[in-house]
């Protein structure tokens, strides 16, 4: 036990002299929580916007006025030739463009089709996907006035039946994407910190020698692992209150499902990413090398297929197949059903079993595969 | 009844030994896969002696030290190290001993004084006498005054004696020293050398790798070590003697490399080797040697400033012996 405490006092000792990985460790992650928070965002607003109104009427105006008034679209400038539409979006100035032809409100009025033109810069996807959404939801409400208005105008006595469907989103009313990207950060965060730290720090006794030196010393190998672990494990802890505490202060969201249910579930998951640290420091002879497997074996196959960017849902099958391998999956969903959803554990204990299941079996043969590196 | 006596003779005789040694390597070898890094090596190291392992490097010197020190098990022969076997008993040698490899295994961003309390943990050393312990290793290392600067702030002698005191922290009676003077300027190695005989004159065994010929010199015994075999054991002087049947010779002349070739044709010329500007030749049953070489040399233009019958050095001693070795090998593959 002592030359555990031993070995956990050096570590902090050592992080303490490291300026550099001490920022790293505590104050990176409210950073990142508050950048990710304000900049990851995938809600589309302002969109930059040209219009050429070859018609200039009132009906053309109109319409550009529904646009502008969603607060989704914000015209940056008018043109009167199509040409300089073109060198608009190419330039990257405006990613919709909006033409209505001559003779738009003449059509409207003698009951024929009026046809207009948007045309979306491809190369943001997301952008132009959402923002000609938007677009055909106002185009065809508008539509449904001028039907209304006529026919209002030749005296029909009853309005048409209409459906009419009210919508409700739960959990995110306003659909915001921090509120679901805030939770993933702290998946992400516990991930690097942990996972990256711990196999570093050994890969660094390593390279040192020191750990040669350590195994000649009486201490006993598994004492040695605790005391590696130890430091990052509660370094981890420190984490989840930082981002806790921030997330609610800073972006009002409150762990509804409780934060120490949350503490507790981030425990099981930190076995897995302990685990995986120890696994890269047996495989690793250099730091760059433990760097290098660590961020592009582990932690962006982990991002990108566990549901941090894109919804697993939408992945094709056999991805979607991948991902149950993938800890941070189940710790996503953890994490976002106790911020958002306010669930308990009657609801994620398929996730937090995962998680267990997982951790125990990746650290215990990492620690196998250590101890057999260390003969 | 009888498997509790055989037990308890195991305890007590811990291993059929003579109680003057140290350690004990019997028939000791090592294999990774189909290389033989250590091939049957059997030696003694009486307490309180300097044994010294020489040998080029990947010879298999740090593969011994290291079964030694229980980081290795042996795949045949035994070792025993205070008493105690390599193979099963490990953990009674790790506290028993103090290792010390090349690399200066320190902390390097850790202080003096945290690198030592650390070490010293670790041996279970705390209050007075970690407090006495560290007051000596920071004497014997001359790094007064410099108990708060940072490990890889220190230069290479100091910070090789610091990694001495750390390792020696827990005042083990056998040390093992894996090329400790590596890339340490002379002055440095001098001091080290003082200290590793202070040691030995208060009891501590020692048990030190090395490839220079003059640090040899300073140990009590010597076992060459080439290709995993043990070439060569005893102290200096016997095994200078062991080569009274040849004569060796220093030579020196206007042109050594022809001089080597011309020489090495000889029938009883045994081995050549260059020696700073001149060169040393052995000989084997000839009479005349010194009138021999001289009227080779001379029939050539090949002018001979001096020649010199001479004791021969260890150096001399150990590439006879390399010599003979691969002379054998080769006879036995063909």
């Amino acid at each position: 036990m002592r030359n555990i405490l031993h070995i956990i006092r050096k570590e902090f000792l050592q992080l303490r002299q490291d300026k550099k990985m001490f920022g790293i460790s505590f104050i990176a992650p409210v950073l990142q929580l508050i950048i990710l928070g304000y900049a990851a965002t995938f809600d589309v607003s302002n969109i930059p916007t040209v219009v050429c109104d070859f018609d200039n009427s009132p009906s053309s105006r109109e319409l550009l006025r529904s646009f502008t008034s969603t607060g989704y679209f914000t015209i940056v400038e008018y043109f009167d030739k199509t040409s300089d539409i073109d060198n608009q979006l190419d330039d990257g100035h405006a990613s919709i463009a909006i033409i209505i032809p001559r003779g738009f409100e003449k059509k409207i009025g003698a009951g024929q089709s009026a046809p207009l033109q948007i045309i979306a810069d491809g190369t943001e996807t997301s952008t132009a996907g959402i923002g000609l959404s938007y677009a055909s939801i106002i185009v065809s409400q508008f539509s449904q006035n001028i039907l209304l208005e006529s026919l209002i105008k030749r005296g029909s006595v009853t309005m048409p039946a209409r459906v009419s469907a009210e919508f409700r989103v739960w959990y995110n009313p306003e659909l915001k994407s921090r509120n679901f990207m805030v939770p993933g950060v702290l998946g992400l965060l516990l991930m690097v910190m942990t996972m990256l730290l711990t196999s570093l720090a050994i890969v660094k006794e390593k390279e040192l020698g020191t750990l040669e030196q350590l195994v000649v010393t009486p201490i006993k190998p598994y004492q040695l692992i605790i005391g590696k672990l130890a430091p990052f494990f509660i370094i981890g802890v420190i984490d989840v209150i930082l981002v806790v505490f921030f997330a609610s202060l800073v972006f009002s969201l409150p762990v509804k499902g409780g934060a120490l249910l949350l503490l507790f579930l981030s425990l099981i998951f930190l076995m897995t990413t302990l685990g995986l640290g120890l696994f890269i420091s047996t495989i690793s002879r250099t730091q760059q090398q433990a760097m290098m497997t660590a961020i592009f074996f582990f932690m962006l196959p982990m991002m990108f297929f566990g549901g941090f960017v894109f919804p697993i849902e939408n992945m094709p099958t056999i991805i979607q197949y991948v991902s149950y391998v993938i800890p941070l999956r189940y710790y996503f969903i953890i994490v976002r059903g106790l911020f958002l959803k306010g669930v308990g554990l009657d609801i994620l204990w398929p996730q937090a079993l995962a998680l267990f299941i997982f951790g125990s079996v990746i650290l215990s043969m990492s620690v196998l595969r250590f101890q057999k590196r260390l003969e | 009844m009888k498997l509790w006596k055989g037990h308890k003779e195991q305890l007590d005789g811990k291993a059929p030994m003579d109680n003057d040694c140290a350690v004990v390597a019997e028939e000791l070898t090592k294999k990774f896969g189909k290389f033989i890094a250590v091939d049957h090596v059997s030696f003694k190291v009486k307490r309180g002696e300097i044994f010294g392992f020489l040998g080029p490097n990947g010879a298999g010197k740090s593969t011994t030290i290291r079964m030694l020190c229980g980081l290795f098990s042996p795949t045949e022969g035994s070792a025993h190290v205070g008493g105690f076997d390599v193979a099963t008993q490990p953990d009674e040698i790790k506290s028993r001993i103090g290792y010390m490899s090349q690399k200066f295994s320190l902390y390097e961003d850790l202080t003096v004084e945290q690198n030592i309390n650390f070490y010293g943990g670790i041996y279970g050393l705390e209050g007075a006498r970690l407090e006495e312990r560290k007051h000596w290793v920071i004497e014997m290392a001359g790094l007064a005054g410099k108990e708060s600067m940072l490990a890889h702030t220190l230069s290479g002698g100091w910070r090789q004696r610091l990694a001495l005191g750390c390792s020696i922290l827990h005042e083990p009676p056998i040390l093992f020293l894996d090329e400790p003077t590596g890339g340490v300027d002379p002055v440095s190695r001098r001091k080290f050398w003082d200290l590793i005989y202070d040691l030995s004159h208060r009891g501590v065994t020692i048990f030190v790798t090395t490839h220079y010929m003059d640090e040899a010199e300073h140990c009590h015994t010597i076992g060459l070590i080439y290709t995993g075999k043990l070439i060569a054991l005893g102290s200096p002087t016997e095994l200078k003697h062991s080569l009274d049947r040849y004569s060796v010779f220093e030579v020196q002349c206007s042109n050594t490399v022809d001089a080597m070739e011309l020489l090495r044709g000889q029938a009883w010329a045994a081995e050549t080797s260059i020696f700073g500007s001149a060169f040393h030749i052995s000989t084997l049953n000839v009479s005349d040697a010194e009138k021999k070489i001289q009227g080779i040399l001379t029939n050539e233009k090949i002018a001979v400033s001096r020649i010199e019958k001479i004791i021969p050095s260890l150096e001399d001693v150990f590439i006879q012996r390399i010599a003979e070795e691969d002379a054998r090998k080769n006879g036995a593959r063909n």
